[in-house]
């Protein structure tokens, strides 16, 4: 192997005295012509890792080198860096940006046509050339953002989760540019919470914490698994109740739903689970199957939380009937000329998930909010619960627990005051009240942080606050927006545990969702493509369509997602 | 910090940038030229410190020849308007009432004293203390029409010396004459401080600080950039209001251009020095413009000279006037206009301005590090 670009020798980084380190003796080198992944959940320190890299935060202890001299006086015109927000002037126009960058980067005016000419080709911008930065889509941001890290061919390329709040799509695209940067010599550094991104690295550095849990190829990791992993084809129905039990075995480690089948890791190698343990019919198949990066990172965390959920456990039983839950017949919303959702129709069954995806900017969240009543409907109409969108909104919004994007809570406030604030505006007062914070405190382990500020919580109690302050009024009906986005698999999987055990209650669950994994775990699913409603679906339907149409075998659902679009994209170019 | 050099392609790239953000943000442009015209608007038409008609009543308690001359001495004044005749205690319910501000007295034996040699002749002054500043008025000009009509009344020969008060620079005694180009320096200081304090703390709050920090730029050149933009921006606002000062509400100009642009650019050293610290200090657009409307906006127009009298302050609230440095620029600002160039004088608060410029930027270059946290 090459000398190292960039590296970091056992440094540490405190921001808090009195706190843990956000960086704990860490040690990571960055090699020529590789991809190197960084990865791990938020508050792993990854972002702190990269800035201490690019000399703009220094090191409690340890050193941090990049070309051979320490990072802070490094020559910045062969770095390039993206962070997070991208770095990108809004009210400047692509080429702009390009511009500016370029000559902050001290390109010669010489090259400057040519280099300009190859990434706008690369990054598919040149048809938006004076486009405002502002205007661009998430996805196209994300491209130009690369493309001015790039502007003067750098040695090192830092990237700050690339993919994070991007459909798969463009997700996709940015991992081919880069990969093909990392073939020309260049190093990379990729950061990201996407654990199918990282087992596409040459390399990966694992971060929990602040500490660094392995270091190598991200199959050395993988390998560990064989053997341990499972299909259990239990059939759609039952799933559920299936993995709960398959969690609640002391021989099964971790579990999640793919579709219609679960995916089960067992502790110890070559021992299937068996049909009597998982008490599913006789004859139900239980195959090996190939282990994933993710199953190892679970499992050297420590493998996932058990299969009951509390939260359903003491939640009422939601009275069935064959009504569904949530309709929406015809949606269409318009924003002067422009149309965000058209003629959106589904049913979603009382005690079902479906599942809203598509790429950004999409029409996911319009239709979402026509929903929820935050949005009223150009044309078209719904009901949520029974009521009607229309004349009974404030029924809706009672009937129905919301959960957004980024928690939506009040950061300033404790976590008791939140929790009386939601009990107060769903309507619960006195001793109701007591007695359903008293639960969710209960369920959700909050005791410890009851009086601190709900904004320095660990992102995983965020989560847990946003979720029982959602159903502390036990709604038959949950409305969740990217409800899991940035947070670790671990919190990831209890987080399903409790949607699955409400469900079986028979709450319907409402969600929007990035993640193919979430995805897999609803009944159905619309996908939602340029304000329209282009398939619907279980999971395994839109993968058995995809496979059809595109000739794919045995895709993932993410395959599946990318090839339905490009096969909407065909259509409408023939037409 | 890596020890970089100047880079004339570095430089250029980053005024561009701003420019073109400038030009592309209404904000700027409302802030620069829209808002000096509404001040200038407002202190040159709406606010206006002269007294005219002020509302009196006079108790004529005396119906002798001179009490009736005196009478309509303050009828005709141009200073008050007499809403009638009536006794003490009507009038005193209409002061009440704040119907009227001022009653004038003038008492049964007013003609027999004022006839009568060695007797003074009196008359009382009943004003509304809760509006000092209307009352010290109304006591003052009575005093006036009662001490022009004695002229009058009396022979030459009786008044030895005759007072005749004349105004220099402005003999109308026109508030609007130096209300106008003081408010030129809060246009100013709101430019220098409330622009530049928005612009760093909004690269950091949109993460382009970040981006930029990791490219090669220096920080004193990345602060320059920011600078000179809203320097010309301040220059040309300036202009913009000396001339709407000059053409629209006719302050006279007994200076020159040189020096108004001498006195505006060095202020703007301070001021935007004072800006550039808020914001390196505070990263974040709100905070930014709080403090800066607190210490820059709030001391130029209270303490600055520019609306009260620095000298009838409390003595430490005078000492304090002496960091504002709008103190230094609005005493020349209103020589420029109304009595001409007085070198001397502009040099020395020049040196003032400029000094205060250095600190600030000093303070601010130290402030702005390549660093996140």
């Amino acid at each position: 192997m090459d000398a190292p670009l960039a590296c970091a020798r056992a440094v540490t980084k405190r921001f808090a005295a009195a706190g843990p380190p956000a960086l704990d003796a860490v040690d990571i080198e960055i090699a020529p012509g590789r991809m190197t992944g960084l990865v791990g959940p938020d508050g792993a320190g990854k972002t702190t890792l990269i800035r201490l890299l690019t000399g703009l935060l220094v090191p409690d202890r340890g050193t941090v080198e990049v070309g051979g001299v320490p990072a802070t006086a490094q020559d910045r015109s062969v770095i390039g860096y993206m962070p997070q927000r991208f770095g990108l002037y809004e009210d400047l126009s692509v080429i702009e940006n390009l511009s500016l960058y370029a000559d902050l980067r001290g390109l010669p005016p010489a090259e400057r046509p040519e280099n300009f000419r190859r990434l706008l080709g690369f990054t598919d911008l040149e048809r938006f050339r004076t486009r405002l930065a502002g205007r661009l889509s998430g996805g196209m941001k994300q491209k130009l953002g690369l493309a001015c890290a790039l502007v003067r061919t750098p040695k090192l390329l830092l990237l700050d989760e690339p993919g994070v709040g991007v459909d798969p799509i463009s997700r996709r695209e940015l991992w081919k540019m880069v990969r093909d940067l990392a073939g020309e010599g260049i190093g990379v550094l990729w950061s990201t919470a996407y654990l199918d991104e990282a087992e596409r690295c040459d390399t990966v550095f694992l971060l929990n914490g602040g500490r660094l849990l392995h270091a190598g190829p991200p199959a050395e990791l993988t390998q560990r698994m064989d053997g341990r992993v499972f299909r259990v084809y239990a059939g759609g129905t039952g799933r559920r109740e299936v993995l709960e039990r398959a969690l609640n075995l002391s021989e099964v480690s971790d579990g999640t739903i793919q579709g219609a089948s679960l995916r089960l890791v067992t502790r110890t190698q070559g021992a299937a689970p068996t049909v009597d343990a998982l008490q599913v019919p006789a004859g139900t198949r239980i195959a090996p199957t190939a282990p994933r990066f993710e199953d190892a990172f679970v499992d050297i965390l420590g493998g996932g939380p058990p299969g009951t959920s509390t939260l359903a456990q003491r939640y009422r039983t939601i009275p069935q009937s064959g009504e569904p839950a949530i309709i929406a017949s015809g949606l269409t919303r318009r924003f002067g000329d422009f149309t965000a959702a058209s003629n959106i129709s589904f049913s979603v069954g009382r005690g079902q998930i479906f599942g809203l995806l598509g790429p950004n900017g999409a029409g996911k969240s319009t239709t979402f909010k026509m929903l929820c009543g935050l949005l009223t409907p150009t044309s078209g109409n719904g009901q949520v619960a029974g009521f009607d969108l229309r004349s009974g909104r404030a029924e809706c919004r009672q009937s129905l627990g919301y959960m957004a994007q980024k928690f939506s809570l009040y950061g300033d406030l404790s976590v008791r005051q939140n929790l009386n604030f939601y009990a107060g505006i769903y309507g619960l007062a006195g001793g109701v009240q007591r007695e359903a914070i008293g639960r969710v405190v209960d369920i959700f382990h909050l005791q410890s942080y009851l009086d601190t500020n709900s904004g320095t919580m660990p992102l995983g109690f965020k989560q847990r606050l946003a979720l029982a302050c959602a159903v502390m009024h036990q709604p038959p009906v949950l409305f969740l927006d990217e409800p899991t986005s940035g947070v670790d698999p671990i919190v990831r999987r209890e987080f399903w545990t409790h949607i699955n055990g409400l469900v079986e209650r028979g709450v319907t669950v409402l969600v929007t969702t990035h993640f193919m994994d979430e995805a897999e775990y609803c009944d159905r699913i619309g996908l939602i493509y340029r304000a329209e409603q282009i398939a619907a679906g279980t999971p395994d339907e839109l993968k058995q369509a995809a496979a059809a149409q595109a000739g794919l075998k045995d895709p993932t659902l993410e395959d599946a997602f990318i090839a339905l679009i490009e096969e909407s994209d065909r259509k409408r170019e023939a037409a | 910090m890596s020890a970089t050099t100047f880079s004339w392609q570095r430089f250029r790239a980053m005024l561009v940038k701003e420019s073109l953000q400038i030009l592309r943000d209404p904000s700027t442009f409302l802030i620069a030229f829209v808002l000096p015209m509404i001040l200038l608007f407002l202190f040159g038409y709406a606010i206006s410190l002269d007294p005219t008609h002020i509302r009196i009543g006079i108790a004529l308690e005396d119906s002798g020849a001179p009490a009736l001359s005196l009478a309509n001495s303050f009828e005709r004044s141009r200073w008050f308007q007499v809403t009638g005749r009536r006794s003490v205690a009507t009038l005193e319910d209409e002061l009440t009432a704040g119907r009227i501000r001022g009653i004038v007295v003038i008492p049964a034996d007013f003609s027999r004293r004022f006839r009568t040699t060695g007797e003074v002749a009196q008359i009382q002054v009943i004003t509304d203390g809760a509006l000092p500043n209307t009352a010290a008025f109304v006591a003052g000009y009575a005093e006036g029409v009662r001490a022009s009509w004695q002229a009058a009344q009396l022979p030459q020969a009786a008044l030895p010396v005759a007072l005749a008060h004349r105004y220099w620079f402005n003999p109308e005694l026109a508030s609007r004459y130096f209300l106008i180009p003081g408010s030129i320096a809060i246009v100013m200081t709101m430019i220098g401080s409330l622009l530049t304090a928005l612009v760093v703390a909004r690269e950091w709050e949109r993460g382009t600080m970040e981006a930029i920090m990791a490219t090669p730029i220096g920080m004193p050149e990345f602060l320059a950039t920011k600078v000179l933009p809203y320097f010309l921006l301040g220059l040309g606002s300036m202009a913009l209001c000396t001339l709407l000062a000059i053409f629209l509400f006719g302050v006279p100009f007994r200076g020159s251009a040189l020096g108004i642009t001498a006195l505006a650019a060095a202020f703007l050293v301070p001021s935007l020095g004072q800006g550039l610290l808020v914001s390196a200090v505070t990263k974040n657009q709100f905070v930014a413009s709080q403090v800066a409307l607190l210490s820059a906006f709030l001391p130029a127009m209270m303490l600055s000279g520019f609306l009260f009298e620095i000298s009838s302050m409390p003595r430490w609230i005078q000492a304090l006037s002496y960091v504002v440095p709008a103190r230094y620029l609005i005493p020349p600002l209103q020589s420029v206009f109304l009595a001409g160039d007085l070198w001397g004088m502009f040099a020395r608060n020049i040196a003032v301005l400029l000094g205060f410029g250095a600190v600030f930027f000093t303070i601010a270059i130290a402030a702005t590090r390549r660093r996140i946290a």
